[in-house]
């Protein structure tokens, strides 16, 4: 297996305050499942945001797709970031646009010809459940369903990485049991999957998944898998 | 992306409305001073042309015969030269005419010294072939003196260079004022979406692509504005035009526009998109380069 990304000794400090992550080293393989969990506060975002290159870090390595992305140029950026997904934890939908726009903005991003777009965005609808609110705007459209297509938006693309930030937040638990496992099912395409959850009921859901908690900005890994270096290196 | 989808992605810009309007008045006002550009450039080549090559000979001193006998030789001299294209005496009773509103009656007295005149075209306007024939007219006659319209009509092509030169110095400011809004709308237009944009960039949206969002947006409400004032210039100077020409005047006449000019005006709504394009490009990516 393919090591996807890899931090480490890598610290994150916003401003002049304590570091908010601390000697961070993991790796994550392809195609694997991992939740990190940790309490409000614990510095998951923030993780998350230094994996898909929202943040560089203060001080450490992160690898990426096997390339240092520390000291990546800016023109760089944009071809790193069509390899990723994101679901945000606030779902940043863009306002104007409906539904159905927005879950095409990736593909309409990566140059992919109008045809083959509605092929995938009217799939990637019946994928999340929403094919009847195509046409919606995102302010008329329940925190749920609005999760849903932001979750649609991260993986339509086919990310060879997707990093979701408490993706199930806001879904009755039937849903994001449903939502789990659409996430499971994505690493049978080779996808690796990074969930970030509180929901600790989500973590039994999953068998295969690997478990990253983080606690006041400092990684313990509880199964020993993601030490870095890994075990097998 | 897709034109349209492209477009709505900014859609409640509502800051970059306001270039629809902007853009119209700054057409507007770039088309006239473009317009009375061209048309003082275009008069003050007609009258160049005219005056260059055009003489006045006087016949002064003497009594009107002896005047009249010089005039006559000086006119079979010039008639024999060949650079000259076109030599006639001005009628006596033209002269008195022309004279009457300063002189009175005492114009119509024989006696009073009226110098004969003759109005000579010459196919070369250079110094060289007007000194040539202004020596030999002064050969032909010592009573002969040569004056070169040019030289009195100076002031009235030198008014007109001026203007020409003014109304270029008005287009180019108004060019710059267009740049400097474009900016400050593509500025505002930036601070509006910040989250947007941010989102395209996770997108993987290069800065060249965000860039084409706001570009898009701007040019197209500049073209708007833009064709709806150069439409209304236009149209004020059709009719400014078509008052002169009912003037009749020679030389109000040479500000007409030639349809090559016409051509110039309609083409500057483009020429200025090009700048919003440019500006709106240049702002939108030198801000990106500080974001991550
Ligand atoms: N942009 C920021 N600027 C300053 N502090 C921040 C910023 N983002 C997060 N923090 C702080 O970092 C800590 C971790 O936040 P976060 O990563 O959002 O944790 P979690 O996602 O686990 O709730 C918190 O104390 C938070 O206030
Ligand atoms: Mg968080």
């Amino acid at each position: 297996m393919a090591t996807i990304v890899q931090f480490e000794n890598v610290g994150l400090r916003y401003g002049s305050g304590t570091e908010t992550l601390s000697d961070i080293s993991f790796s994550l393989q392809s195609g694997a499942f991992y939740f990190l969990t940790g309490a409000s506060g614990a510095g998951k975002t923030s993780l998350l945001r230094l994996m898909y290159l929202a943040q560089r870090p203060s001080r450490g390595i992160i690898r990426l797709f096997g390339e240092d992305a520390v000291v990546l140029p800016r023109d760089r950026l944009p071809g790193f970031r069509r390899r990723i997904g994101v679901v945000f934890q606030d779902f940043r939908l863009v306002p104007h646009l409906s539904a159905w726009d927005n879950i095409a903005l990736p593909l309409h991003v990566a140059g992919m010809p109008v045809a083959e777009i509605n092929e995938a965005v009217r799939e990637m609808l019946a994928w999340v459940g929403l094919a009847d609110r195509a046409e919606a705007r995102p302010a008329t459209l329940s925190g749920g369903e609005q999760q849903r297509v932001a979750i649609a938006r991260a993986v339509i693309a086919r990310p060879e990485l997707l990093v979701a930030d408490e993706p199930t937040g806001n879904v009755d638990p039937e849903m994001a049991d449903r939502l789990i496992h659409l996430f499971g099912s994505l690493g049978k395409l080779g996808t690796t999957v990074v969930v970030a959850t509180h929901d600790l009921h989500l973590l039994t859901r999953l068998p295969q998944a690997q478990m990253m908690r983080l606690d006041r900005g400092r990684l313990h890994d509880p199964t020993g898998l993601l030490r870095f270096p890994t075990a097998a290196a | 992306m897709s034109e349209n989808r492209t477009a709505r992605v900014l859609d409640e810009a509502r800051g970059l409305r306001a270039m629809v309007w902007v853009m119209a008045i700054m057409l507007f006002l770039t088309v006239l001073a473009a317009a009375l550009g061209l048309g003082t450039a275009s008069a003050g080549r007609l009258l160049d042309r005219q005056l260059a090559g055009r003489l006045t000979v006087q016949l002064v001193g003497g009594d009107a015969r002896a005047s009249d006998a010089a005039a006559g030789a000086v006119l079979a001299r010039l008639r024999r030269m060949p650079q000259v294209t076109r030599a006639v005496a001005v009628p006596r009773a033209d002269l008195v005419r022309l004279l009457r509103p300063w002189l009175g009656e005492a114009a119509e007295d024989g006696e009073l010294p009226v110098p004969a005149m003759i109005d000579v075209d010459l196919r070369d306007a250079d110094d060289a072939s007007v000194a040539r024939v202004a020596g030999q007219v002064r050969a032909a006659s010592p009573l002969a003196r040569v004056d070169r319209h040019q030289s009195w009509m100076s002031p009235v092509s030198g008014l007109m260079r001026t203007l020409t030169w003014l109304a270029a110095a008005l287009v180019a400011l108004l060019a710059l004022a267009t740049a400097i809004v474009v900016v400050l709308t593509a500025r505002a237009g930036l601070e509006a979406h910040r989250g947007t944009i941010e989102v395209m960039h996770m997108l993987g949206s290069t800065d060249v692509q965000v860039a084409r969002l706001f570009q898009r947006r701007i040019v197209r409400d500049a073209a708007m504005g833009g064709l709806v004032g150069t439409a209304a210039a236009m149209g004020m100077t059709a009719l400014v035009g078509g008052q002169v020409s009912r003037l009749g005047s020679e030389l109000l006449g040479g500000i007409l526009l030639a349809p090559l000019d016409w051509a110039l005006l309609a083409a500057l709504p483009f020429l200025f998109m090009g700048v919003a394009t440019l500006a709106a490009r240049w702002t939108v990516t030198r801000a990106l380069r500080h974001n991550l």
